[in-house]
């Protein structure tokens, strides 16, 4: 089951640069959550926050509390059990090539030395389902590298290494960015089955993308959230004039 | 959608008989300067081949391979001891030097980024590479021989890994470069832990590179003779141990080459061939051995 992520007073830095200030935010468990905003405005370095994926970069910094229902990601647990928990999907597929697919889809498990077969074989059959791949894959699961496949079913199978940890939060940075639109239809349906089990944080340069799959969506510009609303109002009545100008193409 | 052709919005014009005809004739130019070049580069290699089976071949027999060398005077004899011994030397090298290479690598590439340690163990190495081989064996003869009071099959190992270790540990950090960060995000991004990270993603996506590099260093010092001059020594007759003098290939046929015998010249050939096919058939082996896990469609 997913659970709300609450965000107080956030503030990240690459270097000098204050990527990301003061952003408050609550991120309701079991919906899909939109970010949208020009390219360099923060969107990434705030999901990255979410999974502390920020503080692997030797130069990046973070200030503020970020909760997963009762934890305090930043003080009660370390990286590596939070990033268990929440899981990340990137912009682009990005497969281990030395894998198979099965080792590919478990490897969060397999690398974490988790060795039962069975329940090994479990998982990568219903991630792979939850993914909607496995009709396609699951004649060459261990025959073929996870980048044989084409870059939708590449992505696919990311989200489906991404579940099979069992994570409750998913984080997606741009997921269809780089695929072609009947691959982006599937990744969208996706997100629209996932969100009954899982909390969806998506950040997008797509804003069709954001009212088709998002309830709720934060507009972001120069590091600061603008506005957080739901999807609905943000695209048809927006409070603040600068999401207006964005969401009708006046600039960005 | 038109179904006409499309036209260029500014007429091309049309190139001249002259300058087709110059372009044409620079690219064959090329195309035969390219040829010719690789040719250069690999007749050595086959002149060498071929003239080391011209004058080695006729000397190879079972004697060779099962047999020590034989008195001066008597005929026959062989190089089985020397086989051996350069068998054990390069294994105890192989065994130092490449875990120790390959760590050094990994720290240079995934922990040491930009930091004044990383930069100093790369230069240390870099210059380490140059250092000529006579004077490896010099050191190791008064860092090693001279504490152990006596010459040794360890101390001709210990040479022989410190000349691997460089060229392993720069290849080794080239290519771990190459493995894009995004596999490593991919990795992190599960909660798997660095140290997993760096051996089971950015290490075995570098494996087949790193390898090679392992053989390029492990072909380079299996010829080596200095380093063994005043370090394993060399030896006429069997040994085993490890703090003893031991016989090696290129020592023996460095014995035998500068000897005022025919019989022994012709061994030394033969010694020469058998060593070639050796490293050989070893790169062979490990480039069949490591090809055998590659999934279908990996890059």
């Amino acid at each position: 089951m997913g659970v709300g992520i609450q965000v107080e007073n956030l503030n990240a830095w690459y270097g000098t640069t204050h990527t990301l200030q003061d952003i408050n935010l609550h991120i309701p468990a079991n919906h899909a959550t939109a970010l949208i905003g020009p390219s360099g405005c923060g969107k990434s370095t705030f999901v990255r926050c979410l999974n502390r994926m920020h503080e692997t970069n030797p130069i990046a910094r973070a200030t503020g509390v970020i909760k997963m229902g009762d934890l305090d990601i930043y003080k009660d647990a370390s990286p590596v059990e939070i990033r268990r928990r929440v899981g990340m999907v990137f912009q682009r597929p990005n497969p281990f090539p030395t894998m198979s697919i099965y080792d590919n889809v478990a490897s969060g498990l397999k690398l974490n030395g988790f060795r039962n077969r069975r329940i090994l074989d479990e998982t990568v059959e219903r991630s792979l389902k939850q993914a909607a791949l496995w009709e396609e894959v699951k004649d060459d699961l261990k025959k073929k590298s996870g980048a044989s496949l084409s870059g939708g079913q590449q992505q696919r199978m990311c989200i489906a290494r991404a579940l099979a940890v069992d994570p409750e939060v998913l984080l997606m940075d741009e997921p269809a960015s780089a695929l072609d639109p009947v691959s982006t239809s599937k990744i969208e349906d996706l997100i629209f089955q996932l969100k009954s089990q899982y909390t969806i944080v998506i950040v997008t340069h797509n804003m069709q993308q954001a009212a088709r799959v998002a309830e709720n969506t934060g507009f972001f510009l120069n590091g600061k959230m603008v506005e957080f609303d739901s999807t609905h109002k943000i695209f048809t009545n927006p409070r603040d004039k600068r999401t207006e100008d964005y969401i009708t193409g006046r600039f960005g | 959608m038109s179904t006409q052709p499309l036209t260029p919005l500014t007429p091309q014009p049309k190139p001249s008989a002259f300058s087709t005809m110059r372009r044409r004739t620079m690219n064959q130019l090329i195309t035969v300067l390219s040829v010719l070049s690789t040719v250069l580069v690999i007749a050595p290699l086959v002149a060498i081949l071929v003239y080391l089976i011209y004058k080695g071949a006729s000397s190879l027999n079972l004697a060779f391979f099962t047999h020590i060398p034989a008195p001066v005077g008597e005929p026959g004899g062989g190089m089985a001891n020397s086989i051996v011994g350069s068998g054990i030397i390069l294994f105890l090298a192989s065994l130092m030097g490449i875990p120790i290479g390959i760590a050094a690598g990994v720290y240079l590439a995934e922990f040491a980024r930009g930091t004044i340690l990383g930069n100093a163990i790369r230069f240390t190495a870099d210059v380490l590479n140059g250092v000529p081989s006579i004077v490896m064996g010099i050191s190791i003869y008064s860092l090693v021989v001279m504490q152990q009071k006596h010459f040794s099959a360890l101390a001709g190992g210990i040479a022989l890994a410190i000349m691997m270790v460089p060229t392993i540990t720069r290849t080794t950090e080239e290519m771990l470069s190459t493995v894009p960060h995004a596999i490593r995000e991919a990795a992190l991004g599960l909660g798997v832990p660095k140290w997993r990270t760096v051996l089971s993603v950015s290490l075995r996506t570098a494996s087949p590179g790193i390898i090679t590099g392992c053989m390029l260093a492990f072909a380079r010092v299996a010829g080596e003779t200095a380093p063994l001059l005043f370090t394993a020594f060399g030896n006429q007759f069997w040994s085993f141990k490890l703090n003893e003098p031991i016989a090696a290939l290129p020592l023996q046929i460095y014995v035998y080459a500068i000897s005022p015998y025919d019989e022994w010249h012709r061994l030394a050939w033969a010694g020469s061939l058998v060593l070639i096919v050796m490293i050989m058939v070893a790169v062979t082996l490990v480039r069949i051995f490591a090809n055998r896990g590659v999934l279908k469609g990996a890059s």
